[in-house]
């Protein structure tokens, strides 16, 4: 699946890493870093969970 | 359970998940979101203490997203002043029923009062809507001194924006140190000497007596006699969740309305509720809680919306740990968990603003202070969900 991350809004909450552990981790430097580049449908519902989740709006997925 | 028409009452953060989530599920029927306030898609509550205080933002900025296929009915502007639940209603202040076969109380909290205030003082402010925050916005633009009453979080953070304008800010706490009871009386001695460090005049662990003034507010009387002198009066002390509307219906009020672990309200079987109005067992921390927070509400709406389309035996239970963050002058401060008693600084340095500390209750890990430590916190986050034991937890931290 497409995800776009919007890093200019990204403000370090974390909770995409929370919701997806596998495809999202906040760096040391507090930003959201994607792990795995071309996610399988298998991720779908969590990846989504984390776009929800997020407070600061970052990522979008299609 | 199939349902042709579902209510949702209240458009805020809550709500509009919720609606959004049940669309989600499928739900076909017919939507009607009501709300009090007359701005959709509704603004973010957050930004009003910061961004939107401060100017930052121009001005349809902060407006939350909403998904494009939502085709409910908005009806916006109107509170809802009770619930027939026997009859399956609701009815609006200006006398109207609306009908439901499913109902999400998503009507939050609003800002409490004291009754030493009359609130309708010129130079009086609460900040809980997008038209307040403009209005204490333009208010602050005239340089006036600023006092405010209440030091959580909300206060915390106008005193920080007031600061950043390089206003005279008085913040008054009746309790010993701001946002004690979150951070407990030595993160919150810390969180005071961070305001004072920023040039805050602290009056802690006392009362305010009432306010005085000619036609406005020139001062706020504390009730050890002193006075503050101020322009701009901030009350920040505390929400209460907007339940009255739901008396009468024989469900458990004290202190939002009462669910079960899957969030269907106690005495209803086709009424779910969501967000700051929520009282529920958190199984996480063995105890029922109200949460007041952005994530309790959006990860609430999900579950929600579930446990209304799908019923009871179908239902999922939310369990969470609880997330809040606080933007401060320089400081990201974000807590997880629930409160508990301070136990130590478990890594970083206070002196550096940049440290975890832990809180327990019950021989456990509960709770977990982060200033300028996001990656660490979501360790922290998943950390307490294993309910850690308190004791010899520096060799276990995440």
């Amino acid at each position: 699946m497409k995800i776009t991350l919007n890093l200019d809004l990204c403000a370090g909450h974390g909770q995409c890493e929370d919701a997806a552990p596998e495809v999202f981790s906040v760096s040391d430097e507090g930003l959201v870093v994607q792990l795995i580049e071309d996610p399988g449908e298998e991720y779908r519902a969590q990846v989504e969970d984390a776009a929800r989740r997020c407070p600061a709006d970052v990522i979008t997925v299609e | 359970m199939s349902m042709d028409r579902i209510v949702v009452a209240g458009a805020s953060l809550g709500g509009l998940r919720t609606a959004e989530a049940l669309r989600h599920e499928g739900f076909a029927g017919e939507l009607i979101v009501i709300g009090a306030e007359h701005h959709f898609p509704p603004y973010d509550r957050p930004p009003f203490s910061k961004e939107i205080l401060k100017g930052e933002w121009e001005a349809d900025r902060g407006r939350l997203k909403v998904i494009e296929h939502l085709n409910a009915e908005l009806v916006l502007g109107r509170r809802i002043v009770k619930l027939h639940h026997a009859l399956s209603e609701v009815e609006l202040d200006d006398g109207s029923r609306i009908s439901f076969d499913g109902l999400v109380i998503a009507t939050g909290a609003s800002p409490r009062m004291l009754a030493s205030i009359d609130a309708s003082t010129p130079g009086v402010f609460v900040l809980r809507t997008y038209d307040e925050s403009v209005a204490l916005r333009e208010a602050l633009a005239k340089s006036p001194k600023v006092a405010i009453i209440g030091a959580g979080w909300i206060g915390c953070e106008v005193a920080a924006t007031c600061r950043g304008y390089g206003l005279d800010v008085t913040l008054i706490e009746y309790f010993p140190q701001p946002l004690e009871r979150t951070l407990g009386p030595v993160m919150g001695e810390w969180a005071a000497e961070v305001h004072r460090r920023h040039g805050v005049d602290l009056r802690l662990g006392v009362g305010v007596k009432g306010i005085s003034g000619q036609g406005a507010v020139e001062r706020v009387e504390l009730e050890d006699g002193s006075f503050v002198e101020a322009d701009v009066v901030v009350l920040a002390v505390g929400v209460a969740p907007e339940t009255s509307w739901l008396e009468g219906n024989d469900f458990d009020l004290e202190n939002g309305v009462l669910c079960d672990e899957t969030l269907l309200v106690k005495g209803a079987n086709n009424v779910v509720a969501v967000g700051d109005v929520v009282r529920w067992p958190n199984a996480m921390f063995n105890k029922v809680m109200r949460v007041e927070h952005w994530s309790n509400a959006v990860e609430q709406a999900s579950v929600a919306a579930h446990t209304l389309l799908h019923g009871p035996s179908e239902a999922k239970s939310y369990v969470a740990v609880p997330y809040v963050w606080s933007d401060q002058y320089d400081l990201k401060i974000q807590y997880v968990g629930t409160a508990g008693a301070f136990h130590s600084v478990f890594e970083g340095s206070i002196e550096d603003n940049k440290f975890v500390a832990g809180y327990e209750a019950d021989g456990m890990l509960v709770g977990a202070l982060c200033v300028n430590s996001p990656a660490r916190m979501i360790k922290y986050k998943r950390f307490i969900s294993t309910h850690p034991q308190i004791e010899d937890i520096s060799a276990n931290l995440p």
